[in-house]
């Protein structure tokens, strides 16, 4: 298959930043798309000219590093996938595609299609866990969690934290992210000592560190790799009126 | 010889680290504020570490390549953690997941490290429950369990097909828990290029900035490296692209042993290699082996036939399907242990019963769908069937699986003793990167285990032993020479890199150089082919320090600068894999001889003259690396040969 690619090419943070073409020819269908990526760059690197950079770790869709604006799209035209996870297959023979990173004031583009995603980490550090020291923890079955529970937080839990959700939205909100942390921690027992704090912390942080408001339009949930649910939101919106009101 | 002490404290194997506990020495807090430790890496191992060590109020700064510590590579587990919990009720202990792990390493690991590991994996357990970990649970609400290879009771606790990641966010939590209260300083996308040894003590590292390129020097007391596996040295692996085996390489140079670097895992369940192009191999976890069946055609006629695109898998009616694992390990079947289960794939595909490229077999789900209704299957295994149709375009709801072994895991890593420090006093190795307890051969679940195992339950103690002498060494300033010298080295090393300009990419040799490794040191290995490689390697070394090519510069973001760095060692550190697996004059475990089985194909081990871990030292570019041994002794557990058809 043959691809004409526009891909956004940025030396650094505080340089200008465009639109390069390039055409690629000879593609297997089968190749995924940070392949073909990698099948670019080495023809660029032919060329003695420097190669497209772009974040990508696992290449199978769970620790969260890749992520590009395909089509307009976070991780492409195809649901409930990764970057790494999308193939060629699902494009046309001849197509032009257009790359680009995360668009989003919180993560700034470091290099062409990579972006500074430590905003995450912040909100995690502001009160994303449950305290408990090495050692010092019950016995596992001691305290039973309902099968429902237990599911439902392993739902909220599947995030990989790729960003998708703040390309997606038009007000570069980080709610789905959040939600899925609070969520994942307030339906269990062990989690609820901790509930009010948490959410008022996280919540504080997102704010601060410059992310939009929710307006529910939901294109979140729609580009998530994972799948996670808008109730998960709710679920949020629910503890942190709860913790307010205290 | 004398460096190899195990340090393994007296008296009766149950009673070992209960006494090392009570009798080590420990720091007490306030001086604990005065030691810094650096942790390398921020999977389970290193994040579960640098959170207790936080906890416990060390001063620690942790580093990892990735751009979050969260996306260590520990996050593509899939299928379990071991722990003899016994909630089953089906006959488990201690002593059992100690045995289990023993005979599954094929009697190549140390008796009480593995001791250790079974003893504490209980309260991994809970302590990732107090966490948060949503693990799998039954109607009553109590923890459910799975089995997995090489074990006849079911221990495996999971998260759907996430473990690796639930296990991986727990920690990474308790970790910025830490880092927010002060303890724990993180630096990301930072690679680790050498050691510095000082008054023949580990005392600090030598970063790369990943974004600036700039070359940052960083004091510790102790450091502890927990860098994962190496096995990307093979190219193509279920390994992380950025996976490395750099750290514990430049640990190696400057001194440190690594034993049995020959030993390698090759996964019995990965999805087969379909192009040239292709970048790493994916698996599909071991747990799927519960409900699966492995099968080829009977007939030569009908896997031709299948590959031919002439019949498919439908075509072939019950009687006419080999489930070899079944037929030749009637009492394991498809729970045989990994290294079993890779090789007799090889060898119906090597026979010519291979079915899709003839380097495939099939994992057949329809009986369970039959007998447990596809919900059930669903609720298993949902995400991996999903990862499966996306990845390979066809639905296994519907279809049986293809799959084919791929490398995976590393046994072999850095030579550690009882406290997990290596040959350089005040280094110390865990995770992946340490040899320490899976043998030759790791079984399924028991990597996540030991990772936590070692940060959150015996370094934090152990390491406080070597500490409780160092309280009154003051921080070494970073101009110390020592600091000057590896600076200068690491930069010269890149230096020579960047001007070499040649006409091939690091990839090309990389693929070259791994495929190369693959065939010789993969599943099956011999003296001759062995013998070739290393003159092979020889060439291929030259080869990467006279033409490689690096566009940009060395102070920017330049990921070819970065995976010219790892396989520059990836090169060297193959070849002392193919020296190891040439002296081991034995089959073991993932350690295949050819020239050494018995008629029936199983592995032939030499418990006379190979029944210990080996020891290599490096002594400089212009000299052989020598080779010590440690001799295990096995006190409480009867030797066996491996059997798993009985
Ligand atoms: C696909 C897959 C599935 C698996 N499934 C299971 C399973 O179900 N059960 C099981 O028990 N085991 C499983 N394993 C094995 C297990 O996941 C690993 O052995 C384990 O997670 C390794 O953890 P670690 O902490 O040692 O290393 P890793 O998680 O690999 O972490 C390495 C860390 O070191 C950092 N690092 C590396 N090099 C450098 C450097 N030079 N400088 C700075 N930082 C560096 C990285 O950034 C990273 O933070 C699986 C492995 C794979 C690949
Ligand atoms: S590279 Fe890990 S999710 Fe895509």
């Amino acid at each position: 298959m043959d691809f004409i690619l526009k891909i956004w090419r940025q030396q650094d943070s505080q340089a200008k930043g465009k639109f390069e073409t390039y055409q690629v020819t000879g593609i297997s269908p089968d190749c995924s798309f940070l392949e073909m990526l990698d099948i670019l760059n080495n023809r660029l690197i032919d060329r003695f000219e420097k190669p497209i950079c772009y974040d990508h770790d696992c290449r199978e869709g769970i620790c969260g590093s890749c992520g590009l604006y395909i089509n307009g799209r976070p991780h492409g035209p195809d649901s409930a996938i990764t970057t790494c996870q999308l193939h060629m297959r699902r494009f046309r023979d001849g197509d032009t595609i257009i790359v680009e990173p995360w668009r989003a004031k919180p993560f700034p583009v470091i290099k062409d299609l990579v972006v500074d995603r430590s905003a995450f980490d912040e909100i995690i550090m502001a009160g994303g866990y449950i305290s408990v020291h090495t050692g010092s923890a019950p016995e596992a079955n001691t305290i039973a969690v309902p099968k429902v529970k237990a599911e439902i937080s392993m739902d909220a839990a599947a995030c990989i934290g790729c960003g998708a959700c703040v390309a997606a939205c038009k007000n570069a909100s980080a709610m789905l992210f959040v939600a899925s942390k609070i969520s994942q921690l307030a339906v269990l027992p062990q989690g609820i000592v901790e509930a009010k704090e948490r959410v008022r912390k996280m919540v504080a942080r997102m704010d601060e560190l410059g992310f939009g408001n929710c307006t529910n339009t939901g294109a979140c949930e729609a580009e998530c790799p994972k799948g996670i649910s808008l109730t998960h939101i709710a679920r949020l919106n629910r503890e942190y009126f709860a913790a307010k009101l205290l | 010889m004398e460096k190899i002490n195990t340090k393994i404290p007296k008296g009766p194997l149950e009673e070992k680290w209960a006494h090392y506990k009570a009798t080590q020495k420990l720091v007490n807090p306030a001086n604990k504020r005065k030691l810094d430790i650096i942790v390398v890496g921020t999977g389970l191992a290193g994040a579960s570490a640098a959170a207790s060590l936080g906890e416990l109020g060390f001063n620690v700064k942790v580093f990892c390549y990735q751009d979050s510590p969260r996306r260590a590579h520990s996050i593509a587990a899939q299928g379990g953690i071991n722990a003899a919990k016994n909630y089953t009720n089906d006959g488990d202990s201690v002593y059992r997941l100690f045995y289990d792990t023993i005979k599954g390493g094929d009697y190549r690991s140390r008796e009480s490290n593995v001791y250790r590991l079974a003893e504490v994996s209980g309260s991994i357990i809970d302590q990732c429950v107090a966490q948060g970990v949503p693990f799998a649970r039954d109607y009553g609400g109590l923890l459910e369990n799975r089995s997995f290879g090489g074990a006849q009771v079911s221990r495996t606790f999971y998260a759907r097909g996430q473990t690796g990641q639930q296990l991986l966010l727990g920690a990474y939590g308790a970790m910025m828990r830490q880092i927010n209260k002060g303890t724990v300083a993180l630096y990301i996308r930072m690679e680790m290029l050498d050691i510095v040894i000082i008054d023949g003590k580990a005392r600090g590292i030598v970063t790369r900035n990943l974004l600036t390129g700039n070359i940052e020097r960083h004091f510790g007391h102790a450091v502890v490296l927990a860098t994962g596996g190496y096995g990307r040295a093979f190219f193509l692996s279920t390994m992380a692209m950025g996976s490395n085996g750099s750290a514990i390489w430049q640990a190696y140079k400057k001194g440190a042993y690594f034993a049995n670097p020959s030993f390698v895992q090759i996964h019995p369940t990965c999805i087969p290699v379909h192009g040239d192009y292709q970048s790493k191999l994916t698996l599909m976890s071991e747990s799927l082996r519960n409900d699966g069946r492995i099968w080829v055609p009977k007939k030569k006629e009908d896997a031709e036939a299948i590959r031919n695109r002439i019949k498919s898998h439908r075509d072939i009616p019950e009687s006419e399907r080999d489930y070899y694992l079944e037929r030749r390990y009637p009492a394991f079947g498809n729970l045989v242990p990994r290294d079993v289960a890779s090789r007799a794939a090889k060898e119906r595909c090597d026979a010519g019963y291979g079915v899709g490229s003839g380097l495939a077999v099939y994992l057949d789900f329809s009986d369970a769908v039959k007998r447990l209704g596809i919900d059930t299957i669903r609720e298993r295994y949902g995400n991996l069937f999903q990862m499966y149709d996306k990845l390979v375009d066809e639905d296994p709801y519907q279809n049986p699986m293809m799959i084919y072994p791929a490398i995976h895991y590393c046994m072999g890593g850095l030579w550690v003793d009882y406290e997990l420090m290596t040959t350089i006093p005040g280094l110390y190795s865990i995770g992946e990167c340490n040899f320490s307890d899976h043998g030759a051969n790791r079984l399924g679940a028991s990597a996540l285990m030991q990772g936590l195992a070692d940060g959150y339950f015996i370094l934090p103690y152990t390491i406080q032993n070597y500490l409780a002498d160092d309280i009154l060494t003051p921080k070494i300033p970073l101009e110390h020479h020592a600091f000057e010298m590896a600076e200068k080295s690491v930069k010269e090393k890149i230096t020579k890199m960047m001007q070499i300009r040649g006409k091939t990419s690091v990839d090309t040799i990389h693929r070259k150089f791994g495929l190369l490794l693959w065939e010789t040191a993969g599943m099956e290995r011999n003296r001759q082919d062995l013998e070739k490689t290393i003159q092979e390697f020889k060439a291929l070394k030259e080869e990467f320090w006279s033409d490689i090519r690096i566009p940009g510069n060395d102070h920017e973001l330049n990921p070819e600068l970065e995976k010219a760095g790892r396989v520059a060692d990836f090169i060297e550190i193959g070849a002392l894999m193919v020296r190891d697996a040439l002296s081991r004059e034995e089959s073991c475990g993932g350690h295949f001889r050819t020239e050494y089985q018995t008629e029936d194909g199983e592995a032939m081990r030499n418990d006379n003259d190979f029944m210990h871990v080996a020891v290599w030292e490096c002594r400089g570019p212009d000299h052989e690396p020598a080779l010590h041994e440690e001799s295990l002794s096995y006190e409480n557990i009867k030797i066996q040969t491996r059997d798993y058809k009985h």
